[in-house]
């Protein structure tokens, strides 16, 4: 090491020390202030983890040897694997919240008859949990890792990637304990109050900085196709959750603040954030993993470079148009309800353009759909992909949405998406990053995946078929009338012709939880270095990069 | 100046930017010129691990 290099890492560790103290400082401001009892714990937590910082390095970097952030092969990957752990962490509490209340919906006694643990406080936990936490998680990983291989640059920064993946999985602590807790400005999938999101702001920028620097110091004169998604799910993301979360609060020591949209403004751009959460933050990012992954797994190049592009930018154009089709019906002037339908409609086409290129890849390979469950569960993930985004595009006329809205329809859709495409794309990724991150030469168990595959399609498949019948029974019961024009049923009518359904759906759920202890199970097992069990029927890619035997070539 | 002017404007005119954006995607990505660029780009993901580097 040169002493200019000796002495930035210096600075830069003397800087990270300042900016734990300071976020340290800024938390025990707040848990002194506040009236707010839930509000001082979450100034406790914010300083307790800028003192935890502040402490390990001053701990650990300051001796002889300095603080190695590097791996030996030249990334920085130590926050990916924190990253990796929180996924698969998050991934079962969130997936067990969301068991909870199904099981809570079909025996209502079941939320115990405490405020911490109703519906209301569960719920946003359960979506926040599986969408920002497991999710936000797998894609800080995935991103950092494609980026890194894709541009041949480790990550910009010493601590900034560090502080990315502790960041946010701090804003995630704190926006968890606030919905149990009560604290909630009410808004789907935005619930944080206006301190988390500032916090996640910053994290947000800081993310973005070392993704694009990595890029711009690549030594690759083209951006591989992944890391554009990647980069338009980062930049997006930051102008949704800046305009969505424009509020003010009631006073800077106080969790409450009022938005400063009123009346049907206010849930336009609440659509226009929720619907582009779910095409950026669940499409465009994950997209991203599955133009890296799948090749990469299958050893095979993407099916299409020019079809990936235009996948990408017909994608991107069309997505932030969509949102409207959450506010069929309503106060939102028609021509902005049609606008959305019309979009969501023309978004078939990229989204089927983009699945057809990820199932075309296996091109040639298909043999793997049978060998390696690894690229089942790969597969299957575009394959849901394609199919809830037929549906979608579907529920989204109008005609089709006077049926199928607020009714649990929507819900299934949600969860074939969620479990049958992210989640199960999520899956796929973390079995491929687990050895290549902890340089192992096979994951612990092959058949594991397997038991794991099955068990969780299994889940999934009990879960949306129940909520199709549910929701389009609920549906058609809600606009049922007697020839007097009077409704037929009442709505505890169709509250309880729906119990069975969510029952069948409960059981689907915990099939799909026990799918994910299965990973957690053969993920540590694999991270303590254990010898694989049947080294020999996984891939060579199964293992690290730098542990892999030459391509017969 | 009416709602509708506003609304009728801001349709038209997106309509036309996003069909010109539209056609201005396909001609990149079929530019002849690109295609050297793209065929490379393709194999980018498997070339680049240690042991396939060539």
């Amino acid at each position: 090491m040169t002493d200019t290099t000796v002495e930035r890492h210096a600075f830069s560790d003397a800087l990270a020390v300042a900016g734990g103290g300071l976020v340290a400082l800024v938390g025990a401001m707040i848990a002194i202030k506040t009236t707010d009892m839930a509000m001082a714990f979450h100034g406790v937590v914010l300083a307790l983890a800028g003192i935890l910082a502040a402490l390990y390095i001053v701990t650990h970097a300051f001796g002889a040897k300095g603080l190695q952030l590097t791996d030996a092969n030249g990334y920085t990957d130590g926050p990916i694997r924190v990253a990796v752990v929180a996924a698969v962490f998050w991934g079962i509490a969130g997936f067990l919240v969301g068991d909870i209340i199904a099981w809570q919906l079909a025996f209502p006694a079941l939320n115990l008859d405490l405020p911490w643990t109703t519906f209301g406080r569960l719920r946003p936990l359960h979506t926040s949990a599986v969408i920002f936490a497991f999710g936000g998680n797998v894609l800080i990983a995935t991103s950092f890792y494609v980026v890194q291989r894709t541009s041949q640059a480790s990550l910009l920064g010493r601590y900034m990637p560090y502080f990315v993946v502790w960041g946010f999985n701090v804003f995630i602590a704190i926006a968890g304990t606030g919905y149990l807790l009560g604290i909630t400005q009410g808004k789907e999938y935005a619930e944080p109050e206006w301190y988390a999101d500032l916090w996640l702001t910053i994290v947000w920028v800081v993310y973005l900085l070392v993704f694009l620097g990595t890029v711009m110091k690549r030594k690759e004169p083209h951006i591989y196709v992944a890391n554009w998604f990647y980069l338009a799910f980062i930049v997006t993301v930051a102008m949704l959750h800046l305009v969505n979360n424009a509020t003010i609060p009631v006073s800077i020591f106080e969790p409450k603040s009022y938005i400063v949209f009123a009346g049907v403004q206010d849930a336009m751009t609440q659509w226009w954030y929720g619907h582009n959460a779910v095409g950026f933050f669940l499409t465009a990012g994950f997209l991203g993993i599955m133009y890296y992954f799948v090749p990469k797994r299958v050893e095979r190049p993407v099916y299409s470079y020019r079809l990936s592009i235009i996948h990408f930018w017909t994608l991107i154009f069309l997505y932030i148009w969509a949102g409207p089709h959450h506010l069929h019906y309503t106060a939102l002037p028609d021509w902005a309800q049609t606008l959305g339908m019309t979009f969501s409609i023309m978004l078939w086409m990229p989204s089927w353009g983009g699945m057809i290129n990820g199932l075309m890849t296996l091109s040639g390979a298909w043999d793997k759909l049978r060998t390696d469950p690894v690229v089942r569960l790969l597969a299957v993930s575009v394959a849901f992909y394609g199919m809830s985004t037929f549906e979608g595009p579907l529920m989204s006329i109008k005609a089709v949405n006077s049926l199928s809205h607020y009714t649990d329809w929507t819900i299934g859709h949600v969860h074939s998406g969620a479990l049958g495409w992210v989640a199960m794309v999520s899956f796929g990724a973390i079995y491929c990053l687990v050895p290549w991150l902890w340089q192992r030469k096979a994951l612990y168990s092959l058949k594991l995946v397997e038991w794991h595959f099955w068990i969780s399609t299994l889940g999934i498949l009990l879960y949306i078929t129940a909520m199709w019948v549910s929701g389009i029974l609920q549906g058609l019961m809600w606009r049922a009338y007697d020839k007097l024009g009077f409704l037929t049923y009442s709505f505890v009518e169709t509250v309880e012709a729906m119990h069975p359904f969510y029952i069948i759906r409960a059981i689907g759920g915990g099939l799909f939880v026990l799918g994910s202890l299965i990973m957690a199970y053969n993920v540590w097992r694999t991270i303590r270095g254990d010898e694989p069990v049947d080294a020999k029927d996984q891939p060579r890619v199964a293992a690290a990069p730098e542990l892999r035997p030459q391509a017969a070539e | 100046m009416t709602y509708d002017t506003v609304a009728t404007f801001s349709q038209v005119a997106s309509l036309l930017l996003f069909i010109a954006m539209f056609i201005g995607v396909i001609v990149y990505t079929f530019w002849p010129g690109n295609r050297q660029k793209f065929d490379e780009a393709q194999r980018k993901a498997l070339d680049l691990d240690p042991q396939n580097k060539r």
